[in-house]
């Protein structure tokens, strides 16, 4: 059986196309929720693609988090569903409350299209359980606000509660400093480049994976998260038992 | 028979204190062209006005604090001050 992943389309996505090829591509049935509909089609996990929800006014993220699709969102999420934000998804998740931070104008003030190198802290999350080990993936990303904030009591919060799923790294792995301008352009805190909520199923991430999913893109590696949010969909779709940790 | 009052505010939203704000940092960067000195700590934020119709003053701030700390500010990021700009009783009330 192919499991049912659907794509959120705000009015402003611009990765939603990309991002429904990508998940066909590892083996889902991808298919588009528009923003205005509470029916989530059956869909086994959810994802909120990169672009400028609702042009971003305000702040990235903000209006989106109202719109009807995100009340069916929120509440697939409480009851443990899967949910991956992607870029301005990650922003509308961290307004929307789904995951901690906040994302906050890029230090530079330039918007940032490139390649980066991200670390996996953590293997054994429904969105990073294909990883074959902390090898650095290198993803693109495409973003003005992408800067993770959060305060330093929340961080050490964030970080025992195994809340950090990336970091932003050299291209051999190694940790850099918040302030390394190559490795981490945006100036996020702690060169965080990813979370995930403490329940373990809503993930936020500013790297694009469904921009690296053909080695004719540049790099491949974006295909391993993806195949691995649908291989946990799949799973809980079949009524698998699923623990997160388990491996 | 109340009839609601139309008040007029202004929220407005700056980074919280400790927070980097690159957009004031590239306004105070901008300075030195002017050649104006003693100027520092620039802080960039946003200013919306609104108009809320209730019966009294208080109901009307309660509606905008709700308004402000859920939608306009950001409270992980950002505080906010709420300031009312004036009060307008409607034109049928005025009439009477």
């Amino acid at each position: 059986m192919t499991v049912r992943i659907g794509v959120v389309v705000f009015p402003g996505s611009n990765c939603d196309a990309d991002t429904l090829h990508a998940l066909t591509i590892v083996g889902a049935e991808a298919v588009p929720l528009w923003h205005e509909s509470v029916d989530l089609g059956g869909a086994a996990a959810v994802v909120l693609p990169g672009g400028f929800a609702y042009g971003d006014y305000l702040r990235a993220g903000v209006i989106a988090r109202f719109s009807p699709v995100m009340r069916s969102v929120a509440a697939f999420a409480s009851g443990g569903g899967l949910v991956l934000g992607i870029c301005n998804g990650f922003q509308v998740l961290a307004e929307a409350g789904l995951v901690p931070g906040a994302l906050l104008r890029n230090r530079g003030l330039r918007f940032l299209g490139r390649d980066v190198h991200v670390v996996p802290e953590r293997l054994d999350t429904p969105f990073t359980r294909a990883l074959p080990d902390r090898r650095p993936l290198r993803l693109p990303i495409a973003h003005g606000e992408g800067a993770y904030f959060a305060d330093e009591a929340s961080l050490d919060a964030i970080e025992a509660a195994g809340g950090v799923l990336f970091r932003y790294a050299t291209a051999d792995g190694r940790a850099v400093a918040a302030d390394d301008r190559e490795a981490n352009p945006n100036g996020s805190l702690r060169a965080i480049a990813g979370v995930v909520a403490p329940n373990g199923n809503v993930a936020g991430l500013m790297p694009h994976p469904e921009r690296a999913t053909e080695a004719v893109l540049g790099s491949d590696d974006g295909r391993l998260l993806l195949r691995s949010l649908v291989e946990a969909a799949a799973e809980r779709a079949s009524g698998a038992a699923v623990a997160v940790g388990a491996r | 028979m109340t009839v609601p009052i139309r008040y007029r505010f202004a929220v407005n939203v700056v980074p919280r204190a400790g927070i980097l704000d690159p957009q004031g940092r590239a306004v105070e960067g901008s300075l030195v062209h002017l050649g104006l000195a003693g100027i520092s700590e620039i802080r960039v934020g946003r200013r919306v006005e609104l108009t809320v119709e209730a019966d009294t003053e208080d109901d009307a701030r309660r509606t905008v604090d709700r308004l402000a700390g859920e939608l306009l500010a950001n409270p992980l990021i950002e505080a906010y001050a709420i300031e009312l700009l004036g009060a307008i009783a409607p034109l049928a009330e005025a009439g009477r």
